[in-house]
């Protein structure tokens, strides 16, 4: 099976880039997708995350060629596709509900796409079977799309995009229908299956941990605007704005005001107390100070670390650490202290410190 | 302890007025359904004299020269009806469900037209403008020398009854369309499929199993009706032999009951085939966030098109009411494209001579329409809330009227009562209540769906909260069911009636006097007679105006109750 597909592989030629430029599209009035710009390397593993009404399925369907851009380019391996029909492009996609026709046979479903490019019946065959094989349902060939499981169906849906050597693959939402325990299956199977095939890929998803676990970089949206593209590591430790920053795991975030200047700035939280700055950082005006949960300390002092006064007012154990809230002058701060056999959990209620180093902070405008 | 034991047990056993509902309705379907129909099968597959049975009946049927004939030419006839039909209602409903076309609206509205009018009505009228000598060949005599057979024989037929039925695969198809979900063809399109391929290979097997139940019920609502080939002077067709037998040669002649078990063989066995057809192929797959199929732009030479079509089309379907109209008003009609002159003397005459056939319409209808809802209400009631026994047997009888033909109803009528005699001497079987009876079976399966819908609008807990409040059964239906399921029992209401006052076949059978007679039958009496011609279009269009009225009038009620009470989904 791996000979035939590194094979595949090889007779789809060099997996294509797509190259996105100034791109903008508007609903009537709605303006959904604003000024679009994103270059995807070959073979990549690429997400489109964000809150739904982003834009980012919008912008998946608009290089599928089911959505018109009033304006902008989409290269893809060189051809500007945004004039063909969604017919013309060979562009393969999976639709968040498999769009399986009810109709045919899970071997006519994967079939079809080959009989519209007029291929010889043996030939047709050869490629339905190599593709029911590369997802491991050749035995299934024969069903209605209706008597297989979520997880069947979507690999169906698969194996007939795949069939066709799109030039890239695009998947919109492909885990949502499926329950929690075949998702991070299934994910692992599609992160296997797309770098033996080495196809260029976009992943739609709102779920941060699908994005972070599968792809090799990530483009944030919010409101019809890309907030920033990076790899999962990147954008987690160095968000470009406060709305990645809360989007990509959790953040708590602290108001303050900026006092002195040069290297003796610090960041002043009213009715806590004040974070020196560290000299170097950037730190844009009417900016808030962003602190990851498990960056912070309870009760603990360090030499190198802040503190802030603070009253625990709920807790949760959650088994590898426990976490805590503490209100921290007008502000709720999360902080997951590590649990070990034997330790002893602080109490709500109580007062306690809140600790941190001033350079694990982060100061991000909105 | 003792109560809480008292619950279950309350809850299975019958209440007195139930059983006594449950009675009643079944007696009711007995004597007016199940026996006058059991009765012919049974005479069908008896020796004439003798009584024994056998199926001599049967082999003589299919050994006659004419019957052959009828029997091919009736499967022919419905056949080419669904084809034609076919053909008017795929441009339409692809048209307003696939692009943008501003005339979706005309097209879903006008697509009604044809129902409220019986296509009997009609087909004289249609005479006159596409037969022999009628309007269309007249011209295309004169000006290119050649006459089309629109209306020779099987073809009048068949031309009257694709116009008039053809809705019901509009309906059906357009529905079945707008249930696939846009994902289906854009998963098509994404794979390389675009135009006709897509639609072939794609969309219309999606759509095919709302075609199959339009084409069905096409062909046997064609295969059974009477008037429509009566009128054309079609008479080797079943229906009309069946109708012609009991008539001319007697009650006591087999053949007329071999010929109605086979028209209900017929229709039962093209259900079956479109049910068998449609088993699980549940297609409907709009998902959450999906929506129909997209709608597209057409190009300045497709709309052009689309409307040309869409106009042709339409001057066909309301062909039969414009000349209707026309024949009504004119003078003289006859060897030229349009009326002489024109006159109002057909309906002066009309409203003198014959309210009483008007008169007696609304008494029918409105009969059958009333007993129908009570009948259908009450099973609806007995199936989906209560536990009864032989609730389920008294949907399918009811139910089952579907495949039974009006003549074979008429027939059977005439069969079962005819020996029965009332106190003056008067045959049961001609009495004037039998029609209305006759009338309320036929329409009974479509109120009974009525109820069913309005019902099941209702909520139970509704029902719980006022028995919870102290509220008795009997007290619950009338205070919370009842007002709640006004406006389904007023459309299934209306349904019956406006379809019952312009039903002919049963009643061509069951009319003795004309003094006892319907709109339908007077029609039928008027049109037989080239000087009845106009005061029987006049009574049409007195007829399709009222149909239509008390159409719109429901339309219009059932609307504004349901906004009233915010149950508009």
């Amino acid at each position: 099976m791996n000979v035939e597909v590194r094979n595949e592989a090889r007779s789809r030629g060099a997996a294509k880039a797509i190259s996105i430029s100034d791109v903008n599209l508007y609903y009537g009035q709605q303006h959904v997708l604003k000024d679009i710009n994103l270059e995807i390397k070959p073979g990549e593993f690429f997400a489109f995350l964000g809150p739904s009404g982003c834009g980012k399925t919008t912008l998946l369907r608009l290089i599928a060629g089911f959505n018109q851009a009033r304006q902008g380019k989409v290269v893809i391996g060189g051809d500007d596709v945004l004039d063909m029909p969604p017919w013309k492009r060979e562009i393969g996609m999976v639709f968040q509900s498999y769009a399986l026709w009810p109709h045919m046979t899970v071997a006519h479903n994967v079939a079809f796409g080959l009989e519209e490019r007029r291929l010889r019946k043996a030939e047709v065959e050869r490629r339905v079977n190599a593709a029911l094989d590369l997802v491991g349902l050749k035995h299934l060939a024969e069903r209605r799309p209706a008597q297989l499981s979520g997880g069947q169906q979507q690999r169906v849906a698969l194996a007939r995009t795949i069939a066709i050597e799109p030039k890239v693959l695009l998947l919109d939402e492909p885990l949502s229908n499926l329950d929690a325990k075949m998702r991070v299956e299934v994910r692992r199977e599609l992160r296997d299956l797309q770098q033996r095939l080495q196809l260029t890929t976009i992943f739609v998803t709102h779920d941060q941990e699908e994005a972070n676990t599968v792809c090799d970089r990530i483009a944030v949206f919010n409101e019809g605007r890309i907030q920033q593209v990076g790899t999962p590591m990147g954008l987690y430790e160095r968000p470009a704005n406060l709305f990645v920053a809360n989007f990509l795991g959790t953040a708590n975030l602290l108001e303050g005001k900026i006092r002195g200047e040069g290297n003796a700035r610090s960041f002043e939280v009213a009715g806590a107390g004040s974070i020196p700055i560290p000299a170097g950082v950037d730190v844009p005006e009417s900016a808030k100070l962003v602190l990851r949960p498990q960056y912070a300390t309870i009760g603990l002092d360090a030499a190198d670390s802040v503190s802030l006064p603070g009253r625990i007012v709920h807790r949760e154990f959650l088994g590898a650490t426990v976490r805590y809230g503490v209100q921290v002058g007008g502000a709720m701060v999360l902080i997951d202290a590590p649990f070990h056999s034997g330790d002893s959990l602080l109490e709500p209620g109580g007062s306690t410190t809140v600790g941190f180093k001033p350079k694990s902070a982060l100061w991000l405008a909105n | 302890m003792a109560s809480v034991a008292a619950i279950p047990i309350n809850r299975i056993s019958a209440k007195p007025g139930q059983v006594a509902a449950v009675a009643l309705i079944a007696l009711f379907l007995a004597v007016f359904l199940v026996i006058p129909a059991g009765t012919v099968i049974y005479t069908a597959f008896t020796e004439k004299g003798t009584g024994a049975l056998t199926i001599v009946n049967f082999l003589d049927f299919f050994r006659t020269k004419l019957f052959q004939q009828s029997f091919f030419n009736s499967v022919y006839v419905s056949a080419m009806s669904v084809v034609w039909g076919t053909l008017i209602a795929l441009p339409l409903a692809v048209l307003t469900t696939r692009f943008e076309f501003r005339g979706s609206l005309l097209i879903q509205t006008l697509g009604f037209i044809p129902l409220i009018m019986p296509p009997f009505v009609g087909a004289v009228a249609m005479q006159l403008l596409f037969g022999r000598n009628g309007t269309v060949n007249l011209l295309l005599n004169d000006w290119f020398g050649f006459r089309i057979p629109f209306m020779e024989g099987l073809n009048g037929v068949i031309f009257v009854q694709s116009l008039h039925y053809f809705p019901f695969i509009l309906i059906n198809l357009s529905t079945s369309l707008r249930n696939i979900d846009r994902s289906m063809e854009e998963a098509a399109q994404n794979l390389g499929s675009s135009g006709f391929r897509l639609f072939r290979r794609i969309v219309f097997p999606l759509a095919m199993p709302g075609y199959l139940a339009g084409a069905s019920l096409v062909f046997v609502k064609v295969f059974d009706d009477l008037a429509t080939p009566l009128l054309l002077n079609v008479k080797d067709m079943l229906a009309p032999q069946a109708y012609l037998r009991v008539t001319s040669v007697g009650l006591t002649d087999p053949m007329g009951y071999v010929i109605s078990v086979i028209l209900i063989v017929v229709s039962i066995f093209a259900m079956w085939l479109s049910a068998v057809a449609m088993r699980g192929k549940d297609y409907s797959t709009v998902q959450r966030g999906g929506g129909g199929l997209s709608k597209r732009p057409l190009s300045r030479g497709e709309a052009v098109l689309a409307y040309g079509v869409v106009g042709l089309i339409l001057l066909l379907v309301l062909s039969p009411h414009i000349g209707l109209l026309l024949l009504s008003l004119a003078t003289v009609w006859s060897f030229s494209p349009l009326p002489d002159g024109f006159t109002v003397a057909h309906y002066t005459r009309v409203f003198g001579e014959s309210s009483l056939y008007i008169k007696n319409t609304l008494i029918y209808a409105s009969l059958a329409g009333l007993i129908d809802v009570i009948v259908g209400g009450a099973i609806a009631y007995l199936v989906l809330r209560t536990k009864v026994i032989g609730r389920h047997w008294l949907d399918w009888a009811a139910t089952a009227a579907l495949a039974i033909p009006g003549v074979v109803l008429g027939i059977g009528y005439l069969r079962t009562f005819y020996g029965i005699s009332l106190p003056d001497g008067t045959p049961l079987a001609t009495l004037w209540v039998m029609v209305v009876m006759a009338l309320a079976i036929r329409r009974l399966p479509y109120a009974l769906r009525a109820c069913y819908a309005a019902l099941q609008q209702v909520s139970q807990s509704l029902e719980e909260a006022a028995e919870n409040l102290g509220a008795t059964k009997q007290c619950t239906i009338r205070r919370i069911v009842l007002p709640l399921m006004t406006g389904g029992l007023l459309a299934g209401f209306v349904t019956s009636f406006s379809t019952a006052a312009v039903e002919l076949s049963a009643t061509l059978m069951l009319i003795q006097s004309n003094s006892d007679a319907p709109i339908a039958y007077g029609l039928y009496v008027f049109m037989q007679s080239p000087a009845g011609r106009g005061p029987g279009a006049a009574l049409g269009v007195i007829a399709v105006i009222m149909v239509a009225a008390c159409t719109l009038l429901s339309h219009y009620v059932v609307e504004r109750r349901q906004k009233t009470l915010g149950m508009n989904k």
